[in-house]
């Protein structure tokens, strides 16, 4: 457990559900500025790593270390507010509010309850909304209610309520399941830019998409690592293959 | 006036004068002193149903044991107002004059220490402010951090209203148990039964409502009601946009306890007595209805469900006694199933549609009649769909379809 450079270091990470070992001594780094993608047949335990990174489910055993801090023992919020932020496999956005107020409340001030009533929408806070809708690509649907996007525009919506806070390390889950072609070509050269200065873990099923976007490749089955590295290295290994890929 | 209306939009402005007109000006005309009184009481409940519609319509929690704080704060002025009633000169027939009659009849001969401090109106007015608010405060706490929300947050609360009312019954040499504090006289040696200190007490009471209606949507429209609003709908995206959920529920609980008690506080001022019937389950339960039939997501709506549902009650109960709880329970089914909203959600989706097609449409086309909402065939509507243009409270909604489904919410 000893302090690194990188920017995510998961060391014997163990979660177990009544004896099921969900996730079985993995050992996952992650650099700076790296776009990792993990892959993995059903059950393998991808989801189940997010949610122990950001604190939706606690561990057994082990440890999460980002930016060298223990983030095991804090509390979700306090995880967030460190930097690491976390998008859910479907569109989890508000759907009642406007696009506008989506990524308003996404904004890192005024988190406290008294902090969010004094909260007065700057002029800094609109150009930084203004800014992320010009990312994500809605900068015409400010006023729409978010709940009459198309799903892409939900997915890449909440990709921008995430980037509302900057953070560090953003993990994605299945950022483009439901996605027409053209909105995952969009999808690929968004993440491509806002990947420049964070790091990031993506969950992904589609190959092509993996191949395009990511760095290095995590093949993850039965809670463990089966194998690391770069996308054509993984694709011929033949454990992948035999577990996941297929013949 | 720019500014207010910048704050409040035009149609909550509407709303809110109207309702001033009706509570401030029509009522007063038109109802003898008796029935002012009775409506006074009435609008002490509208303090809770605004507070509900903050924490169960905003925030999505529903209580089921508001009375308790209704209770506390009303309990808190009534035995300052007990206190000052029974001066010795008036309880000297008493085996230990100058205590409450109650505390004489249960062998109490010596004022407990923690009544003292409700010789003092300051301290009254404090603890039915802040007594309420701590309970919320613990209770809120103990739950929100442990996350526990939902049906299991109602029961709890539930069991909170019936602990409260067997203890004040259990109690009833401190409390005056189930008869609870009668005979509140004078308020600083103001006589608080004349009909002068009614009309007064009525126009207090109003006032305060419509501070607390102010108060309320204030916070709807600060980040924090947004955020109880997400939070409601996606619990999850706040809680890891950064946000520690628990403290927002808190602090709206709280809120809602603190509105309850000045609501109490009145309450026991214009009906000047208080009693464990109106912190139990029962009581706490009519007023999630009040909030309820008048729409959980308009503050003015609570106001006039309360008023609705209390006039109904009074005339039911008078005419048909057997019947009147019947009628409550399918008022609160109806409501529910029918229209989720309340009235105020009716308003929205049909009156307020057709009142602004009727003014827009007028100087063009005064042939064609205002169109209400175009309802398509039954048989395959079973939902309204509402395309809202967001954050313009006076903008025009256009729904699409009639009739709505039970799960529009």
């Amino acid at each position: 457990m000893s302090n690194s450079d990188f920017v995510l270091a998961v060391e014997d990470l163990t979660v177990s559900f009544d004896g099921f070992k969900a996730i079985d001594n993995l050992t996952l780094y992650v650099d700076r500025g790296e776009l990792r993608v993990i892959i993995g047949p059903n059950g393998a335990g991808k989801t189940t790593l997010l949610d122990l990174i950001c604190g939706r489910t606690k561990s057994s055993g082990g440890s999460i270390k980002f930016k060298n801090q223990e983030m095991t023992e804090l509390a979700e919020h306090a995880i967030v507010r460190a930097g690491i932020g976390r998008k859910f496999q479907t569109p989890s956005i508000y759907e009642n509010l406007s696009v506008w107020k989506n990524l308003e409340v996404s904004f890192p001030r005024g988190r406290g309850v008294f902090g969010a009533l004094a909260f007065k929408c700057t002029d800094d806070v609109k150009a930084r909304i203004e800014e992320v809708a010009a990312e994500i690509g809605l900068a015409d649907q400010l006023s729409r209610e978010a709940g009459l996007l198309s799903h892409g525009q939900k997915q890449w919506l909440e990709i921008g309520m995430l980037l509302m806070q900057d953070p560090e390390l953003l993990m994605l889950d299945e950022p483009i399941a439901g996605m027409s072609v053209r909105e995952r070509e969009l999808t690929a050269e968004l993440l491509a830019r806002i990947g420049k200065n964070r790091a990031m873990i993506v969950i992904e099923h589609d190959m092509d998409f993996v191949k395009k976007i990511a760095h290095k490749v995590t093949v993850m089955h039965q809670g463990k690592i089966l194998a690391e590295g770069p996308m054509d290295k993984v694709q011929a290994d033949p454990r992948v293959i035999d577990v996941y890929l297929g013949h | 006036m720019t500014k207010l209306r910048h704050w409040l939009g035009t149609s909550d402005i509407a709303g809110i004068v109207i309702l001033a007109l009706v509570i401030l000006v029509v009522m007063p005309l038109t109802a003898d002193i008796f029935r002012l009184n009775l409506i006074g009481k009435y609008l002490t409940y509208a303090f809770v149903a605004v507070g509900l519609v903050m924490l169960w319509g905003y925030g999505g929690i529903l209580s089921l044991g508001q009375g308790v704080f209704f209770g506390l704060g009303g309990y808190c002025m009534a035995m300052f107002l007990k206190l000052e009633a029974s001066d010795p000169e008036s309880t000297k027939i008493q085996s230990t004059p100058g205590i409450p009659d109650f505390m004489d009849w249960n062998q109490i001969t010596q004022l407990p220490l923690w009544w003292e401090p409700f010789r003092h109106l300051p301290f009254a007015i404090f603890a039915l402010l802040f007594v309420p608010t701590l309970l919320a405060f613990i209770v809120g706490f103990a739950m929100f951090k442990r996350r526990v929300g939902g049906v299991y947050f109602a029961i709890i609360t539930q069991a909170v209203a019936l602990v409260l009312t067997v203890l004040i019954i259990g109690q009833q040499g401190y409390t005056g148990g189930v008869n609870g504090m009668t005979d509140l006289k004078t308020m600083l040696g103001w006589d608080v039964r004349t009909d002068s200190a009614k009309y007064i007490l009525y126009y207090a009471n109003a006032i305060l409502l419509f501070g607390a209606i102010f108060l309320c949507r204030w916070i709807q429209k600060s980040k924090l009601g947004t955020l109880l609003l997400a939070m409601r709908d996606k619990e999850d995206r706040v809680r890891f946009s950064g946000y520690d959920v628990a403290n927002f529920k808190v602090f709206v609980f709280c809120l809602a306890a603190m509105l309850c008690g000045i609501g109490g506080a009145m309450f026991a001022l214009q009906v000047g007595f208080m009693s464990p019937s109106f912190v139990g389950i029962v009581p706490s339960i009519e007023m999630v209805i009040f909030a309820a039939v008048g729409g959980r997501n308009s503050l003015v709506g609570a106001v006039y469900g309360t008023l609705l549902v209390n006039f109904g009650k009074t005339y039911f109960s008078e005419s048909f006694p057997q019947l009147w709880l019947f009628l409550m329970a399918a008022l609160f089914i109806g409501v529910v199933m029918a229209f989720p909203n309340g009235f105020a959600g009716l308003f929205e989706d049909f009156v307020k549609p057709w009142l602004l097609g009727k003014r827009e449409k007028k100087p063009e086309t005064p042939a064609v009649p205002p169109v209400a909402p175009v309802t398509m065939q039954d048989d395959d509507v079973s939902k309204t769909v509402t395309t809202r243009t967001v954050d313009s409270g006076d903008a025009v909604s256009a729904p699409t379809t009639g009739r709505m489904g039970p799960a529009t919410a």
